[in-house]
């Protein structure tokens, strides 16, 4: 069985510390926010300058004034603050966030990865991606393995725009937890079920165990 | 000594000088904090071939909210200055995305801190600043970076507006500006950043005095006009989004 967004959610909550600084990005990472951490403490930042944010808020209970990067009604927890965007970004830029997690289209085995423009269009939506690639003590990615058509989205070299040059620090897919080791990506961890053969057969570059 | 109120009896009246060819920047992040009201006005005002500075050009979610992508339709914009030209899904279609790929509106896509951060500089007096954000990708094609103690940065200049639309939840007659929540966003960059700054206000304008001084988020004399926004249905008021 390959994990759920949910448990790719999961997994990579799991790999926080206590204490951390977590950026979450637009779409699958925003599940992030709802996973539960247990005796760790992990305080959420959003580019819009919302520091110290919760679960989504219940049907019914929004506060319109309030969204998370992907603009949903968030909730705020005791000891959020809020600044404004160039004092948020001045946090990214200052090396504030432990741990920014996003979605992206590729990844490569140099650290490179994708997320910003697809092929052919003439715009794309950057928002805050690049700023957090190149300014986070972390990268982790949040991807399908493959597109839909089943080409790898792991790859030796990107092929479309960069977000930023080797900064990758973990991706999770559908198939498990990888890491890009610079001639491929090595497993840290497989989905119930994935095996070895059929992520190295997902990737389109060396798959070390 | 005199004290002059900034309050304006109407939107159409705080935007009615607008000039052709204005470099605007108007505030918000997804729906808070932008100036639904104003931005509705200038599309009525009619002013042509504007700069539009935002996050985004708007239009990807419903219900459809007055935004840059509405005066692209109206034949305003010339060029926009925005961290998103595309939406967040690859799949979104924005009413700005045809006009663009025809070429009948230009576009420069800037990281939204870099963004925040030139609007800043504009308003601070710095002309340009380096940063890391962006280096090794092609929006620094062809332009100058320089290395500073072994890390590489790329040179971004300041980004100067000649009329901002910003959205406050409160402000005094003397143009002092509370916010609420994720409505700060780019709104008091935006009032550093320009020479003439317009606000719709949420709540009833306040005497000068009424905000304390620690509280003011952007202060008075970086504004010029304030608008109180009327209760729906003569006032545009955030919606909740339909789910996508």
């Amino acid at each position: 069985m390959p994990w759920s967004r949910q448990q790719m959610a999961e997994r990579l909550a799991r790999e926080f510390q206590d204490g951390w600084i977590v950026n979450l990005g637009v779409g699958m990472p925003t599940l992030i926010a709802d996973v539960p951490l247990g005796e760790r403490e992990v305080i959420f930042h959003s580019e819009n300058g919302v520091i110290g944010y919760g679960p989504v808020t219940p049907p019914g209970q929004e506060d319109l004034h309030l969204v998370n990067a992907g603009g949903q009604n968030v909730t705020l927890l005791p000891g959020a603050a809020i600044v404004h965007h160039a004092d948020s970004f001045a946090l990214i830029r200052g090396g504030r966030m432990d741990v920014t997690v996003m979605g992206a289209y590729e990844a490569a085995a140099n650290g490179d990865f994708a997320n910003w423009k697809v092929k052919g269009a003439k715009g794309g939506g950057i928002g805050g991606a690049m700023d957090l690639a190149a300014s986070a003590k972390r990268v982790f990615l949040m991807m399908e393995h493959r597109t839909r058509d089943g080409s790898p989205r792991l790859l030796q070299r990107c092929t479309l725009p960069i977000t930023a040059r080797g900064v990758v620090t973990l991706v999770a897919t559908d198939l498990g937890l990888f890491a890009p080791t610079g001639e491929g990506f090595a497993v840290r961890d497989l989905a119930p079920g994935a095996t070895l053969d059929e992520a190295r057969a997902a990737t389109a570059c060396p798959v070390s165990d | 000594m005199a004290r002059r109120s900034k309050v304006v009896a109407d939107f159409d009246a705080a935007v009615a000088d607008i000039p052709d060819g204005a470099t605007i920047a108007i505030g918000g992040f997804a729906q808070p904090g932008v100036p639904f009201n104003l931005v509705a006005a200038l599309g009525r005002q009619g002013a042509k071939r504007l700069t539009c500075i935002a996050n985004t050009t708007g239009g990807a979610h419903k219900p459809r909210m007055p935004d840059i992508g509405m005066l692209v339709e109206n034949g305003q914009v010339a060029k926009v200055v925005c961290s998103f030209t595309a939406g967040t899904r690859a799949s979104d279609v924005l009413p700005f995305t045809p006009y663009y790929e025809r070429g009948e509106v230009d576009a420069e896509i800037v990281p939204q801190g870099t963004l925040a951060e030139r609007l800043r500089a504009a308003g601070a007096g710095i002309p340009a600043f380096y940063t890391p954000t962006a280096v090794g990708t092609e929006l620094a094609e062809g332009r100058e970076t320089r290395v500073i103690n072994g890390r590489e940065y790329l040179l971004e200049y300041a980004l100067p507006v000649d009329v901002a639309l910003l959205r406050a939840h409160q402000a005094d007659e003397a143009g002092n500006l509370r916010f609420r929540r994720s409505q700060r966003n780019f709104n008091p960059l935006m009032a550093m950043a320009a020479k003439l700054v317009l606000v719709e206000v949420e709540q009833p304008i306040l005497p000068a005095g009424a905000i304390d001084p620690d509280d003011v988020h952007t202060p008075g004399i970086l504004v010029h006009r304030l608008v109180q926004v009327p209760p729906p249905p003569d006032g545009i008021w955030p919606m909740k989004r339909e789910a996508r």
